[in-house]
Protein backbone atom coordinates (compact mmCIF):
# COMPACT_ATOMS: atom_id res chain seq x y z
CA UNK A 1 0.00 0.00 0.00
CA UNK A 2 1.03 3.58 0.42
CA UNK A 3 4.74 3.00 0.46
CA UNK A 4 5.52 6.67 0.98
CA UNK A 5 4.09 6.15 4.45
CA UNK A 6 5.00 2.53 4.99
CA UNK A 7 8.69 2.89 4.26
CA UNK A 8 9.65 4.93 7.32
CA UNK A 9 8.62 2.77 10.23
CA UNK A 10 5.96 0.19 9.63
CA UNK A 11 7.78 -1.73 6.94
CA UNK A 12 10.73 -2.22 9.23
CA UNK A 13 8.68 -3.44 12.16
CA UNK A 14 9.30 -7.13 12.67
CA UNK A 15 6.06 -8.07 14.36
CA UNK A 16 6.52 -7.82 18.10
CA UNK A 17 3.58 -8.76 20.32
CA UNK A 18 2.39 -5.16 20.23
CA UNK A 19 1.68 -5.40 16.51
CA UNK A 20 -0.86 -8.16 17.21
CA UNK A 21 -2.96 -6.01 19.56
CA UNK A 22 -6.30 -4.71 18.27
CA UNK A 23 -5.62 -1.48 16.32
CA UNK A 24 -8.50 0.32 18.06
CA UNK A 25 -6.92 -0.28 21.45
CA UNK A 26 -3.58 0.97 20.17
CA UNK A 27 -5.05 4.19 18.86
CA UNK A 28 -6.85 4.85 22.13
CA UNK A 29 -3.74 3.98 24.14
CA UNK A 30 -1.63 6.39 22.07
CA UNK A 31 -4.06 9.26 22.63
CA UNK A 32 -4.32 8.51 26.36
CA UNK A 33 -0.54 8.34 26.65
CA UNK A 34 -0.18 11.71 24.90
CA UNK A 35 -2.73 13.40 27.15
CA UNK A 36 -1.12 12.02 30.32
CA UNK A 37 2.41 12.88 29.17
CA UNK A 38 1.43 16.44 28.32
CA UNK A 39 -0.31 16.83 31.69
CA UNK A 40 2.78 15.67 33.62
CA UNK A 41 5.23 18.27 34.80
CA UNK A 42 7.43 16.17 37.07
CA UNK A 43 10.76 15.28 35.49
CA UNK A 44 10.80 11.90 37.30
CA UNK A 45 7.39 11.02 35.87
CA UNK A 46 8.43 12.17 32.39
CA UNK A 47 11.56 10.03 32.55
CA UNK A 48 9.28 7.11 33.45
CA UNK A 49 7.02 8.02 30.49
CA UNK A 50 10.05 8.03 28.21
CA UNK A 51 11.03 4.61 29.55
CA UNK A 52 7.51 3.37 28.85
CA UNK A 53 7.68 4.70 25.29
CA UNK A 54 11.03 2.95 24.80
CA UNK A 55 9.49 -0.27 26.11
CA UNK A 56 6.65 0.13 23.57
CA UNK A 57 9.22 0.60 20.83
CA UNK A 58 10.80 -2.69 21.92
CA UNK A 59 7.43 -4.43 22.10
CA UNK A 60 6.70 -3.37 18.51
CA UNK A 61 10.21 -4.59 17.55
CA UNK A 62 10.96 -1.31 15.89
CA UNK A 63 14.63 -0.97 14.98
CA UNK A 64 16.04 1.35 17.65
CA UNK A 65 18.48 3.37 15.53
CA UNK A 66 16.26 4.66 12.70
CA UNK A 67 13.25 5.02 15.00
CA UNK A 68 15.05 7.15 17.56
CA UNK A 69 16.57 9.27 14.81
CA UNK A 70 13.11 9.85 13.41
CA UNK A 71 11.79 10.69 16.87
CA UNK A 72 14.50 13.27 17.46
CA UNK A 73 14.12 14.89 14.03
CA UNK A 74 12.17 18.07 14.67
CA UNK A 75 12.11 21.47 13.08
CA UNK A 76 15.27 23.45 13.69
CA UNK A 77 12.98 26.11 15.05
CA UNK A 78 11.81 23.87 17.90
CA UNK A 79 15.41 23.06 18.83
CA UNK A 80 16.19 26.77 18.88
CA UNK A 81 13.13 27.43 21.00
CA UNK A 82 14.11 24.83 23.58
CA UNK A 83 17.73 26.00 23.62
CA UNK A 84 16.63 29.60 24.20
CA UNK A 85 14.33 28.80 27.10
CA UNK A 86 17.00 28.67 29.84
CA UNK A 87 18.09 32.18 28.90
CA UNK A 88 14.64 33.75 28.67
CA UNK A 89 13.12 32.23 31.81
CA UNK A 90 13.78 34.24 34.96
CA UNK A 91 15.11 32.34 37.98
CA UNK A 92 18.22 31.33 39.91
CA UNK A 93 21.24 31.51 37.62
CA UNK A 94 22.82 28.19 36.65
CA UNK A 95 25.59 29.36 34.32
CA UNK A 96 26.23 32.16 31.91
CA UNK A 97 27.64 32.57 28.43
CA UNK A 98 28.92 36.13 28.12
CA UNK A 99 26.01 38.41 28.98
CA UNK A 100 23.47 35.56 28.73
CA UNK A 101 22.41 33.99 31.99
CA UNK A 102 20.75 30.59 32.05
CA UNK A 103 18.30 29.90 34.87
CA UNK A 104 17.60 26.54 36.48
CA UNK A 105 13.87 27.04 36.00
CA UNK A 106 14.42 27.52 32.27
CA UNK A 107 16.66 24.49 31.99
CA UNK A 108 14.05 22.30 33.67
CA UNK A 109 11.28 23.62 31.43
CA UNK A 110 13.40 22.87 28.36
CA UNK A 111 14.12 19.34 29.60
CA UNK A 112 10.42 18.88 30.34
CA UNK A 113 9.40 19.88 26.80
CA UNK A 114 12.06 17.71 25.21
CA UNK A 115 11.03 14.65 27.25
CA UNK A 116 7.31 15.13 26.62
CA UNK A 117 7.63 15.72 22.89
CA UNK A 118 9.92 12.75 22.32
CA UNK A 119 8.02 10.33 24.57
CA UNK A 120 4.70 11.12 22.88
CA UNK A 121 6.00 10.85 19.34
CA UNK A 122 7.86 7.62 20.12
CA UNK A 123 4.79 6.02 21.70
CA UNK A 124 2.69 7.17 18.74
CA UNK A 125 5.08 5.65 16.23
CA UNK A 126 5.24 2.37 18.19
CA UNK A 127 1.50 2.05 18.79
CA UNK A 128 -0.06 3.51 15.63
CA UNK A 129 2.83 4.01 13.20
CA UNK A 130 3.29 0.22 12.99
CA UNK A 131 -0.22 -0.18 11.57
CA UNK A 132 -0.86 -0.41 7.86
CA UNK A 133 -2.14 3.09 7.04
CA UNK A 134 -5.41 1.61 5.75
CA UNK A 135 -5.91 -0.32 8.97
CA UNK A 136 -5.46 2.92 10.90
CA UNK A 137 -8.31 4.34 8.80
CA UNK A 138 -10.48 1.34 9.64
CA UNK A 139 -9.65 1.67 13.33
CA UNK A 140 -10.59 5.36 13.30
CA UNK A 141 -13.83 4.44 11.56
CA UNK A 142 -14.55 1.80 14.21
CA UNK A 143 -13.85 4.46 16.86
CA UNK A 144 -16.63 6.59 15.36
CA UNK A 145 -14.56 9.25 13.67
CA UNK A 146 -16.71 11.26 11.23
CA UNK A 147 -17.29 9.08 8.17
CA UNK A 148 -16.32 11.71 5.62
CA UNK A 149 -13.09 12.46 7.44
CA UNK A 150 -12.18 8.78 7.39
CA UNK A 151 -13.04 8.57 3.68
CA UNK A 152 -10.86 11.59 3.00
CA UNK A 153 -8.05 9.95 4.97
CA UNK A 154 -8.45 6.70 3.04
CA UNK A 155 -8.34 8.49 -0.32
CA UNK A 156 -5.27 10.42 0.74
CA UNK A 157 -3.52 7.24 1.84
CA UNK A 158 -4.57 5.41 -1.31
CA UNK A 159 -3.27 8.05 -3.70
CA UNK A 160 -0.17 9.21 -1.83
CA UNK A 161 2.12 6.70 -3.45
CA UNK A 162 0.47 7.17 -6.87
CA UNK A 163 1.07 10.91 -6.74
CA UNK A 164 4.52 10.47 -5.27
CA UNK A 165 5.45 8.26 -8.22
CA UNK A 166 4.02 10.88 -10.58
CA UNK A 167 6.06 13.54 -8.81
CA UNK A 168 9.23 11.46 -9.19
CA UNK A 169 8.51 10.94 -12.89
CA UNK A 170 8.14 14.68 -13.40
CA UNK A 171 11.32 15.32 -11.45
CA UNK A 172 13.13 12.79 -13.62
CA UNK A 173 11.83 14.57 -16.71
CA UNK A 174 13.10 17.89 -15.34
CA UNK A 175 16.49 16.37 -14.64
CA UNK A 176 16.60 14.96 -18.14
CA UNK A 177 16.14 18.49 -19.46
CA UNK A 178 19.08 19.63 -17.38
CA UNK A 179 17.24 21.23 -14.45
CA UNK A 180 19.30 21.75 -11.32
CA UNK A 181 17.73 23.37 -8.24
CA UNK A 182 19.48 26.50 -6.99
CA UNK A 183 18.52 29.75 -5.31
CA UNK A 184 17.22 31.33 -8.48
CA UNK A 185 13.96 32.66 -9.82
CA UNK A 186 14.12 30.00 -12.47
CA UNK A 187 14.08 27.28 -9.81
CA UNK A 188 11.09 28.81 -8.06
CA UNK A 189 9.18 29.17 -11.31
CA UNK A 190 9.99 25.60 -12.36
CA UNK A 191 8.91 24.24 -8.98
CA UNK A 192 5.77 26.33 -9.17
CA UNK A 193 4.90 24.85 -12.56
CA UNK A 194 5.73 21.41 -11.19
CA UNK A 195 3.30 21.84 -8.29
CA UNK A 196 0.66 23.37 -10.55
CA UNK A 197 0.99 20.50 -13.01
CA UNK A 198 0.78 17.99 -10.16
CA UNK A 199 -2.51 19.55 -9.07
CA UNK A 200 -3.86 19.61 -12.62
CA UNK A 201 -3.04 15.96 -13.08
CA UNK A 202 -4.40 15.16 -9.61
CA UNK A 203 -7.77 16.69 -10.32
CA UNK A 204 -8.00 15.03 -13.73
CA UNK A 205 -7.12 11.73 -12.14
CA UNK A 206 -9.79 12.25 -9.50
CA UNK A 207 -12.39 12.82 -12.21
CA UNK A 208 -11.52 9.44 -13.70
CA UNK A 209 -11.60 7.86 -10.23
CA UNK A 210 -15.03 9.25 -9.50
CA UNK A 211 -16.30 8.07 -12.88
CA UNK A 212 -14.97 4.57 -12.26
CA UNK A 213 -16.43 4.52 -8.76
CA UNK A 214 -19.84 5.60 -9.99
CA UNK A 215 -19.69 2.85 -12.60
CA UNK A 216 -19.36 0.41 -9.76
CA UNK A 217 -22.30 1.91 -7.92
CA UNK A 218 -20.54 4.09 -5.34
CA UNK A 219 -23.14 5.97 -3.34
CA UNK A 220 -21.11 7.64 -0.65
CA UNK A 221 -20.23 4.71 1.58
CA UNK A 222 -17.45 2.17 1.60
CA UNK A 223 -18.18 -1.24 2.96
CA UNK A 224 -15.51 -1.54 5.66
CA UNK A 225 -14.39 -5.11 5.32
CA UNK A 226 -12.22 -5.06 8.39
CA UNK A 227 -14.10 -5.97 11.55
CA UNK A 228 -12.21 -5.86 14.78
CA UNK A 229 -12.83 -8.27 17.58
CA UNK A 230 -11.16 -7.68 20.91
CA UNK A 231 -9.71 -10.80 22.49
CA UNK A 232 -8.21 -11.52 25.90
CA UNK A 233 -4.78 -10.23 24.96
CA UNK A 234 -6.34 -6.91 23.91
CA UNK A 235 -8.12 -6.43 27.23
CA UNK A 236 -4.96 -7.38 29.13
CA UNK A 237 -3.14 -4.74 27.05
CA UNK A 238 -5.86 -2.20 27.87
CA UNK A 239 -5.68 -2.96 31.59
CA UNK A 240 -1.88 -2.84 31.51
CA UNK A 241 -1.92 0.52 29.69
CA UNK A 242 -4.41 1.96 32.14
CA UNK A 243 -2.29 0.81 35.08
CA UNK A 244 0.89 2.19 33.51
CA UNK A 245 -0.74 5.57 32.89
CA UNK A 246 -2.14 5.65 36.43
CA UNK A 247 1.37 4.82 37.62
CA UNK A 248 2.78 7.78 35.67
CA UNK A 249 0.13 10.03 37.17
CA UNK A 250 0.97 8.66 40.62
CA UNK A 251 4.67 9.38 40.23
CA UNK A 252 3.83 12.89 39.11
CA UNK A 253 1.53 13.41 42.07
CA UNK A 254 4.02 12.09 44.63
CA UNK A 255 6.80 14.16 43.07
CA UNK A 256 4.65 17.30 43.29
CA UNK A 257 3.70 16.57 46.90
CA UNK A 258 7.31 16.16 48.04
CA UNK B 1 5.53 24.10 10.77
CA UNK B 2 5.31 21.42 13.40
CA UNK B 3 4.97 22.47 17.01
CA UNK B 4 5.69 19.56 19.35
CA UNK B 5 3.78 18.17 22.32
CA UNK B 6 4.43 19.78 25.68
CA UNK B 7 5.69 23.13 24.36
CA UNK B 8 2.46 25.12 24.54
CA UNK B 9 0.26 25.82 27.54
CA UNK B 10 -2.91 23.81 28.03
CA UNK B 11 -5.35 26.62 27.18
CA UNK B 12 -3.59 27.18 23.84
CA UNK B 13 -3.63 23.46 23.04
CA UNK B 14 -7.29 23.05 23.96
CA UNK B 15 -8.29 26.25 22.19
CA UNK B 16 -6.46 25.08 19.07
CA UNK B 17 -8.22 21.71 19.18
CA UNK B 18 -11.64 23.34 19.48
CA UNK B 19 -11.04 25.75 16.59
CA UNK B 20 -9.60 22.94 14.47
CA UNK B 21 -12.61 20.73 15.15
CA UNK B 22 -14.90 23.57 14.08
CA UNK B 23 -12.92 24.19 10.90
CA UNK B 24 -12.81 20.50 10.03
CA UNK B 25 -16.56 20.16 10.59
CA UNK B 26 -17.16 23.21 8.40
CA UNK B 27 -14.91 21.76 5.69
CA UNK B 28 -16.55 18.34 5.81
CA UNK B 29 -20.02 19.86 5.58
CA UNK B 30 -19.07 21.29 2.21
CA UNK B 31 -17.62 18.03 0.96
CA UNK B 32 -20.47 16.11 -0.59
CA UNK B 33 -19.91 12.56 -1.63
CA UNK B 34 -18.91 13.56 -5.17
CA UNK B 35 -16.11 15.80 -3.93
CA UNK B 36 -14.44 13.42 -1.53
CA UNK B 37 -12.28 11.60 -4.11
CA UNK B 38 -11.04 14.92 -5.49
CA UNK B 39 -10.35 16.32 -2.04
CA UNK B 40 -8.49 13.14 -1.12
CA UNK B 41 -6.34 13.14 -4.25
CA UNK B 42 -5.58 16.87 -3.82
CA UNK B 43 -4.76 16.30 -0.16
CA UNK B 44 -2.30 13.62 -1.25
CA UNK B 45 -0.88 16.03 -3.85
CA UNK B 46 -0.25 18.69 -1.20
CA UNK B 47 1.35 16.07 1.03
CA UNK B 48 3.73 15.12 -1.78
CA UNK B 49 4.40 18.80 -2.57
CA UNK B 50 5.45 19.33 1.05
CA UNK B 51 8.28 16.86 0.43
CA UNK B 52 9.84 19.26 -2.10
CA UNK B 53 12.85 21.08 -0.70
CA UNK B 54 13.76 24.45 -2.17
CA UNK B 55 17.38 25.47 -1.77
CA UNK B 56 17.98 28.79 -0.03
CA UNK B 57 21.68 29.52 -0.10
CA UNK B 58 23.48 26.67 1.69
CA UNK B 59 20.29 25.51 3.41
CA UNK B 60 16.86 24.51 2.16
CA UNK B 61 13.23 24.81 3.19
CA UNK B 62 10.41 22.43 2.53
CA UNK B 63 7.22 23.74 1.02
CA UNK B 64 4.03 24.22 3.00
CA UNK B 65 1.87 25.68 0.23
CA UNK B 66 -1.07 26.36 2.52
CA UNK B 67 -1.98 29.41 0.45
CA UNK B 68 -2.31 27.29 -2.67
CA UNK B 69 -4.26 24.69 -0.69
CA UNK B 70 -6.67 27.41 0.39
CA UNK B 71 -7.11 28.70 -3.17
CA UNK B 72 -7.81 25.24 -4.53
CA UNK B 73 -9.67 23.61 -1.64
CA UNK B 74 -11.44 26.45 0.18
CA UNK B 75 -12.81 25.26 3.52
CA UNK B 76 -11.91 21.69 2.58
CA UNK B 77 -8.31 22.76 3.27
CA UNK B 78 -9.07 22.22 6.98
CA UNK B 79 -9.80 18.49 6.84
CA UNK B 80 -7.30 17.94 4.00
CA UNK B 81 -4.38 19.56 5.83
CA UNK B 82 -5.42 17.90 9.10
CA UNK B 83 -5.18 14.51 7.39
CA UNK B 84 -1.71 15.43 6.13
CA UNK B 85 -0.54 16.48 9.59
CA UNK B 86 -2.00 13.33 11.15
CA UNK B 87 -0.15 11.11 8.68
CA UNK B 88 3.08 13.04 9.21
CA UNK B 89 2.85 12.68 12.99
CA UNK B 90 1.99 8.98 12.96
CA UNK B 91 4.24 7.73 10.18
CA UNK B 92 7.06 10.28 10.06
CA UNK B 93 7.23 11.35 13.71
CA UNK B 94 6.87 15.07 12.84
CA UNK B 95 4.97 17.32 15.22
CA UNK B 96 2.85 15.71 17.90
CA UNK B 97 -0.51 14.33 18.85
CA UNK B 98 -2.09 16.72 21.33
CA UNK B 99 -0.87 19.67 19.25
CA UNK B 100 -2.53 18.37 16.07
CA UNK B 101 -5.37 20.83 16.57
CA UNK B 102 -3.05 23.81 17.03
CA UNK B 103 -0.91 22.81 14.07
CA UNK B 104 -4.01 22.40 11.89
CA UNK B 105 -5.24 25.88 12.80
CA UNK B 106 -1.78 27.41 12.19
CA UNK B 107 -1.74 26.06 8.64
CA UNK B 108 -5.37 25.73 7.56
CA UNK B 109 -6.63 28.93 9.16
CA UNK B 110 -4.54 31.18 6.88
CA UNK B 111 -5.44 28.91 3.94
CA UNK B 112 -9.12 29.66 4.38
CA UNK B 113 -8.36 33.34 4.99
CA UNK B 114 -6.56 33.75 1.65
CA UNK B 115 -9.26 31.71 -0.04
CA UNK B 116 -11.63 34.56 0.74
CA UNK B 117 -9.16 37.44 0.38
CA UNK B 118 -7.27 36.45 -2.79
CA UNK B 119 -9.40 33.67 -4.25
CA UNK B 120 -11.71 35.90 -6.31
CA UNK B 121 -8.73 37.61 -7.97
CA UNK B 122 -7.13 34.32 -9.04
CA UNK B 123 -10.21 33.69 -11.16
CA UNK B 124 -9.19 36.61 -13.37
CA UNK B 125 -9.26 35.87 -17.09
CA UNK B 126 -5.71 37.16 -17.48
CA UNK B 127 -3.28 34.50 -16.20
CA UNK B 128 -0.76 37.22 -15.32
CA UNK B 129 -3.20 38.90 -12.99
CA UNK B 130 -4.22 35.55 -11.50
CA UNK B 131 -0.54 34.83 -10.86
CA UNK B 132 -0.09 38.08 -8.94
CA UNK B 133 -3.10 37.24 -6.78
CA UNK B 134 -1.65 33.77 -6.31
CA UNK B 135 1.71 35.16 -5.22
CA UNK B 136 0.00 37.46 -2.73
CA UNK B 137 -2.01 34.50 -1.42
CA UNK B 138 1.10 32.34 -1.09
CA UNK B 139 3.07 34.98 0.78
CA UNK B 140 0.20 36.22 2.90
CA UNK B 141 -0.84 32.78 4.11
CA UNK B 142 2.70 32.02 5.28
CA UNK B 143 2.95 35.42 6.95
CA UNK B 144 -0.31 34.71 8.76
CA UNK B 145 0.98 31.29 9.79
CA UNK B 146 4.12 32.90 11.19
CA UNK B 147 2.04 35.39 13.14
CA UNK B 148 -0.24 32.67 14.50
CA UNK B 149 2.79 30.63 15.62
CA UNK B 150 4.16 33.72 17.36
CA UNK B 151 0.77 34.33 18.94
CA UNK B 152 0.52 30.73 20.19
CA UNK B 153 3.98 31.10 21.75
CA UNK B 154 3.24 34.46 23.34
CA UNK B 155 -0.03 33.20 24.82
CA UNK B 156 1.96 30.34 26.35
CA UNK B 157 4.36 32.50 28.34
CA UNK B 158 6.74 35.40 28.52
CA UNK B 159 9.73 33.09 28.22
CA UNK B 160 8.69 32.53 24.61
CA UNK B 161 8.59 36.19 23.55
CA UNK B 162 12.07 36.09 22.05
CA UNK B 163 11.28 32.86 20.24
CA UNK B 164 8.08 34.42 18.91
CA UNK B 165 10.04 37.30 17.39
CA UNK B 166 12.54 34.89 15.84
CA UNK B 167 9.69 32.89 14.32
CA UNK B 168 8.54 35.92 12.39
CA UNK B 169 12.09 36.55 11.17
CA UNK B 170 12.59 32.90 10.22
CA UNK B 171 9.42 33.01 8.14
CA UNK B 172 10.60 35.87 5.91
CA UNK B 173 12.64 33.84 3.41
CA UNK B 174 9.97 31.14 3.34
CA UNK B 175 7.34 33.78 2.61
CA UNK B 176 9.31 34.95 -0.43
CA UNK B 177 9.80 31.40 -1.69
CA UNK B 178 6.17 30.40 -1.27
CA UNK B 179 4.91 33.63 -2.83
CA UNK B 180 6.99 33.17 -5.98
CA UNK B 181 6.18 29.49 -6.21
CA UNK B 182 2.45 29.88 -5.62
CA UNK B 183 2.35 32.65 -8.20
CA UNK B 184 3.94 30.38 -10.80
CA UNK B 185 1.65 27.48 -9.90
CA UNK B 186 -1.45 29.69 -10.21
CA UNK B 187 -0.18 31.06 -13.53
CA UNK B 188 0.03 27.54 -14.90
CA UNK B 189 -3.30 26.46 -13.48
CA UNK B 190 -5.06 29.57 -14.79
CA UNK B 191 -3.91 28.64 -18.28
CA UNK B 192 -4.27 24.87 -18.16
CA UNK B 193 -7.15 24.18 -15.81
CA UNK B 194 -8.88 27.30 -14.52
CA UNK B 195 -11.55 25.17 -12.82
CA UNK B 196 -8.95 24.32 -10.20
CA UNK B 197 -9.10 27.89 -8.99
CA UNK B 198 -12.55 28.30 -7.65
CA UNK B 199 -15.04 26.33 -9.65
CA UNK B 200 -14.08 23.28 -7.68
CA UNK B 201 -13.39 24.69 -4.23
CA UNK B 202 -16.71 26.37 -4.69
CA UNK B 203 -16.63 29.97 -3.69
CA UNK B 204 -20.18 28.72 -3.25
CA UNK B 205 -20.49 29.69 0.38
Amino acid sequence: MADVLARPVAARSRHGWLTRIDPRFRVVAAVAFAVVAVALSSITALVAAMALALALMGAARLPAGPTLKRMAAVDGFIILLVLMLPFTTPGVAAFSIGPLVASWAGIWTAVEIALTANAVILALMALVGTLEPVVMGHALHALRCPERLVQLLMFTIRYLSVLHDEYLRMRAAMRARGFRPATTRHTLRSYGYLVGMMLVRAIERSERILGAMKCRGFAGRFPMLETFRAGRADWIFAAGSALALLGLGGIGWVDAAL
Amino acid sequence: MHIVDGALSNPVVIGGAVVAAGGIAQGLRRLEMERIPTAGVLSAAFFVASLIHVPIGPSSVHLILNGLAGLVLGWAAFPALFVGLLLQAVFFGFGGLTVLGVNTVLIAGPAVAVHYMCGPFTRSVAPGRAAVAGAVAGGLSLALTGMLVALALMLTGEAFFLAAKLVILAHLPVIAVEAALTGAAVYLMAQVKPELLGAWAGARA
